[in-house]
């Protein structure tokens, strides 16, 4: 009875190869790109950065920082608040609650992924 | 013509979360105190020591190291506000403020400390606390900087254990090679590592 269950159940469980393929398909795409990713990881690492700061520390140029970065405000993942100090205009990011929360389950899910692959 | 091998899905993820924790580390390193401050505060503190070193009157040594407190203090500001400037950003901006935060408490108690132990001529445990309580603040400043910062802090905390248990005559020299040379040292090591 017990081993009648034991491999009904081996039949059901999916094998890890199925939950790395499954887990990957979960990854949000938004993130997934390595500006966005970059961009995401920086500001939850250290608070709400600048555009400049931003630029040299992802190495990049303008135009992928601000395409990248009005993507992931869009999503509603960071905000961008736009001033000036004294006459030089300075833009800033920040991280939001659902920024924060879209990173943690992407690493969630590159956990599973090495999780899964590794049982095999 | 071939076609690029397919990189394993366990590679890629490994690869993300490797870029994600580089990215991290390098935003540390980026908000991190001044390199070249470090330096030019340890250069101050040598030349305070050797200035100290030479008072007969304890009261005029205590003067001399309270002179260059002031003015490691205006040299760090000085570097700190130069570094978040050239990152284009304000020094009371989040990074600056959790570090002024966490580096102040222990720094104001070893200020009311040394008060106290001055004035009744307890002068022989102020090398020892100076170095400890700034070793504090260097530890928990550090937990938001790059590693080097908090390690930087740990020496001064070890030699001001040591100071404290050695004869009070050494005193000037424990606080020579800890506020001069550590400085220097890890000042060199933040700023080759981690740019200024």
């Amino acid at each position: 009875m017990a081993k009648a269950t034991a491999s009904k159940l081996a039949a059901v469980k999916p094998s890890p190869t199925t939950v790395a393929t499954r887990e990957t398909q979960a990854l949000d795409r938004l993130i997934h790109e390595k500006v966005r990713l970059g961009i995401v990881s920086a500001l939850a690492a250290s608070g709400p950065l600048t555009f400049v700061e931003l630029r040299s520390l992802l190495a990049t140029t303008d135009g992928n920082v601000s395409v990248h970065a009005r993507k992931l405000e869009e999503a509603g993942y960071i905000t961008c608040t736009k001033g000036y100090e004294g006459r030089v205009p300075r833009t800033e990011y920040a991280l939001t609650a659902d920024g924060r929360a879209a990173l943690e389950k992407y690493l969630d899910h590159l956990g599973a992924i090495l999780g899964a692959l590794r049982k095999k | 013509m071939s076609s690029p091998r397919p990189v394993a899905i366990s590679d890629h993820a490994l690869e993300q979360l490797q870029y994600i924790r580089d990215t991290m580390e390098r935003t540390g390193s980026f908000t991190a105190v001044p390199g070249w401050g470090g330096v030019a505060m340890g250069a101050s503190a040598l030349v305070a020591a050797v200035i100290a070193a030479r008072q007969t009157d304890v009261r005029m040594w205590g003067i001399v190291w309270m002179f260059e407190v002031v003015l490691a203090l205006a040299i760090g500001s000085a570097f700190i506000l130069r570094k978040t400037r050239r990152g284009d950003r304000s020094m009371f901006a989040a990074p600056g403020r959790q570090f002024f935060l966490s580096f102040s408490p222990p720094v104001a108690a070893g200020g009311v400390l040394s008060w106290i132990l001055y004035s009744q001529g307890a002068w022989a445990v102020l090398p020892g606390m100076w170095l400890m309580l700034y070793g504090a603040g260097v530890v928990t400043a550090g937990a938001f900087s790059v590693r080097v910062v908090p390690i930087m802090g740990l020496c001064f905390m070890g030699l001001g254990a040591m100071a404290l248990a050695c004869p009070a005559a050494w005193g000037n020299w424990f606080l020579a090679f800890g506020f001069g040379v550590l400085h220097v040292v890890f000042g060199l090591i933040i700023a080759r590592r981690y740019g200024g």
